[in-house]
């Protein structure tokens, strides 16, 4: 027996032949919570990674989603960002779990994550150098912590610091998409001591909504020399 | 943030990062848990402390981040012995716990790389981190300095109406214990009027330039109880606290609370009731309990209200540690409609089998032939979903509702109003919602959920109203449970005292 990291309820972990053989996977949270949250698998985007199935076929190019199609249109933004997998569908049950991660404090949580986390990056990304989004000074102190860096360091794999937010957080959500994708100030600049150049490096964050904050990032890192830019993020 | 300490006249001080020069500071900055032991400052007569932020924290024990007043204005207070700052983890022999909700068990407390202080590893309570983190080093602020009064405006009851003999007689003797310390438990049967019963007791406390808190773990009551007490008494400052409310950084004379709330509070009230004390399973119990006491002043006068003690609470009116009182009738005077036990085979395999157990759909189209309105109880949410869409076939009106239903107001007020014929529900509407002119059925009567203070409080819908006393109650079940026969044996001993 033990407590679900999400609800705190009892609950035991199912035995099947997979549990004889070793194989079985530690679980954190019980099989309530694991069914509310909605892997993404089945078709995706090959660019941002988001399940095909959810739109129109007309709102799709080959196997790109709309979004990616016009983001690849736009010069200052072509193939910087390669490709970004998701773990999840930010559905409402994801939503209460990053905010009570994010807004309340609750870093613990953030571990019930990390074994589909290690299985995605050894699958896509295995090279790769990890690099978080960072947060502006501020905000970090008012969270006591980087969610972003939190999911890196639950792969088990060196975090490289590599990145400085300059612009704070709240004036780039106010932003429309249109003002997103003109930006003319950097989000993002280097840290000096960091060398990028010639480097794979895989992006984490916590969410991928418009795909701009991972691209503002790529832009940092290519400018710096980096070769190929991936992302993964908790929900898409 | 951290802190610093240094030595002031040979006495350890302690201020927050920043405000005191680095010249001045004994060592480097650390997180507010390995601060060495300190005194709070004796209180500076001639120091004229902020009345906005007396106001909002006297009584209480908040974070900084809590607080809408600057650091060194904060900190001014500390240094004149008006506020201390207390450590909101405590560590024992490596075992934690929280001094805000009490929480020791070793599987909620966790650890982050903290920002603010530094450190790798900064312990903080995951039970209560829904109202914000309290960790190592984040102190709680709490304020010594004068008592905050409230202004002590006069606060008359503005009240008309009658009490029953009963309810004069718990009133008067809950009343007698005010300004003395004490625990006390009324007793009333569901629709006794209970609320009523304590007026008397908040008016003389009130009076008394005391502070009041109502307590209760379901903010549905609160927001029920809120506009009656406000009515009542329009003098006074009445706030209602629950999760979301906006009034929270007010000052209440009065305040109504989700016991969840209460747990900001310490040491500030002198006359604390503790509504539907029952309403939550022994573990909520602990929790609950330990809200009141560290809410309360040691002083204060405590009341529970309830018409199901626990077998605990019995026990100890047995013994005589506990003085309470009943009210065995209703307001109305008429007799609480006693539950019938009616067999309905196995009700479970004709809902496998897509099927309405008999005794229901006749009852269902009794009810609607009749056109009389009725409570369905349920022991699950599936269930609840099964017989309710097999209902809406007969009337498609007829809806389910059930504790996480996002319509969940708006269904019961559609209920209330008489749209809605037959409601569908799980226990969450055992208590507190009141319609006259309804019947009663519970399917599955057997299943653990319905416990004997379960079917009592169900039973207590029925019958509401003066014009609609004998309201009717069935048990449907697959075989007869110690808690049915409980519930009845309650109802009817009840009402023999009642009619005595």
């Amino acid at each position: 027996m033990k407590h679900c990291l999400y609800c705190d309820q009892l609950y035991i972990d199912e035995v099947s032949w997979r549990f004889f053989l070793g194989l079985n996977e530690e679980t954190t949270l019980c099989s309530i919570c694991r069914g509310s949250l909605q892997e993404i698998h089945g078709e995706i985007c090959h660019c941002c990674g988001r399940p095909l199935s959810l739109f129109p076929e007309k709102y799709r190019q080959d196997q790109l989603c709309y979004d990616c199609v016009r983001w690849e249109k736009e010069k200052n933004w072509q193939g910087l960002l390669t490709k970004n997998r998701s773990l999840y569908i930010y559905n409402d049950h994801l939503k209460e779990m990053i905010a009570r991660i994010k807004y309340r404090g609750d870093a613990k949580l953030i571990e019930a994550f990390q074994l589909p986390l290690k299985k995605l990056f050894k699958k896509h990304f295995k090279d790769y150098t990890v690099v978080p989004i960072p947060l502006s000074e501020k905000r970090h102190y008012e969270r006591g912590f980087n969610q972003a860096e939190l999911l890196a360091r639950l792969l088990d794999v060196p975090v490289m610091n590599a990145l400085v937010r300059t612009i704070h957080e709240e004036k780039q959500s106010k932003k429309s998409r249109a003002e997103r994708i003109a930006i003319k100030h950097p989000i993002f600049r280097m840290v000096e001591q960091q060398s990028v150049h010639s480097k794979n490096i895989l992006l984490i964050d916590d969410v991928y909504t418009t795909g701009s904050t991972l691209r503002q990032a790529a832009l940092a890192l290519k400018k710096a020399g980096a070769t190929t830019i991936c992302s993964i993020t908790l929900a898409r | 943030m951290r802190f610093v300490s240094y030595l002031d006249k040979g006495k350890v001080m302690v201020a927050p990062e920043g405000l005191v020069s680095i010249e001045k500071a004994k060592s480097p900055p650390v997180s507010f848990h390995l601060l060495p032991p300190f005194q709070p400052e004796p209180y500076n007569e001639s120091f004229k402390p902020n009345p906005d932020l007396q106001q909002h924290l006297f009584g209480k024990l908040l974070l900084f981040d809590e607080i809408p007043f600057s650091l060194e204005d904060i900190h001014t207070h500390f240094l004149n012995g008006c506020v201390t700052y207390e450590k909101g983890i405590i560590e024992n022999n490596g075992r934690y716990s929280c001094r805000r909700c009490g929480n020791c068990e070793k599987h909620l407390f966790a650890s982050f790389a903290c920002f603010r202080c530094k450190e790798e590893q900064c312990v903080y309570c995951r039970k209560c981190i829904m109202m914000g983190r309290i960790s190592q080093c984040t102190p709680l602020v709490r304020w010594i300095g004068p008592s905050y009064s409230g202004g002590q405006k006069k606060s008359l009851l503005n009240w008309n109406g009658e009490l029953s003999s009963a309810q004069r007689e718990a009133s008067r003797q809950l009343a007698d214990r005010i300004g003395k310390r004490g625990e006390f438990l009324i007793w009333a049967v569901c629709g006794a009027g209970k609320t009523e019963v304590l007026f008397e007791a908040v008016e003389k406390s009130l009076c008394m330039g005391q502070r009041v808190c109502i307590a209760t773990p379901r903010t549905d009551v609160v927001l029920e109880l809120l506009p009656r007490l406000k009515a009542v008494f329009p003098q006074t400052k009445v706030i209602g606290l629950y999760g979301g409310s906006e009034e929270r950084k007010e000052f209440g004379q009065l305040v109504i609370s989700t016991t969840h709330q209460l747990l900001r509070y310490e040491q500030a009230f002198d006359f604390v009731v503790v509504d539907e004390v029952d309403a939550f399973p022994f573990s909520f119990d602990k929790s609950l309990q330990f809200a009141v006491q560290k809410a309360k002043k040691e002083e204060a006068t405590l009341a529970y209200l309830t018409a199901t003690p626990s077998t605990q609470m019995k026990k100890r009116m047995q013994k005589g540690e506990l003085a309470f009182i009943k009210i065995p009738r209703r307001y109305h005077g008429f007799p609480l409609p006693v539950p019938k036990m009616k067999w309905c085979g196995n009700w479970q395999r004709k809902l496998n089998h897509k099927k309405l157990p008999e005794p229901i759909e006749s009852w269902v189209k009794q009810q609607l032939e009749k056109r009389r309105q009725g409570f369905l109880f349920v022991p699950t949410i599936p269930i609840l979903q099964t017989i309710t869409e097999h209902l809406q076939t007969f009337d498609p009106q007829i809806e389910g509702v059930h504790a996480e239903d996002p319509e969940r107001k708006e269904k019961v007020e559609r209920f209330r109003k008489g749209v809605i014929p037959i409601i569908v529900t799980t226990t969450i509407l055992e208590r507190g919602v009141t319609v006259p002119f309804t019947d009663i059925a519970v399917l599955g009567a057997e299943d653990d959920v319905f416990t004997e203070s379960a079917l009592v409080q169900i039973s207590g819908r029925a019958g509401r109203s003066k014009d609609d006393p004998n309201g009717e109650v069935i048990f449907y079940h697959y075989g007869k449970t110690n808690a049915m026969i409980q519930a009845i044996r309650h109802i009817e001993s009840m009402n023999k005292e009642g009619f005595l």
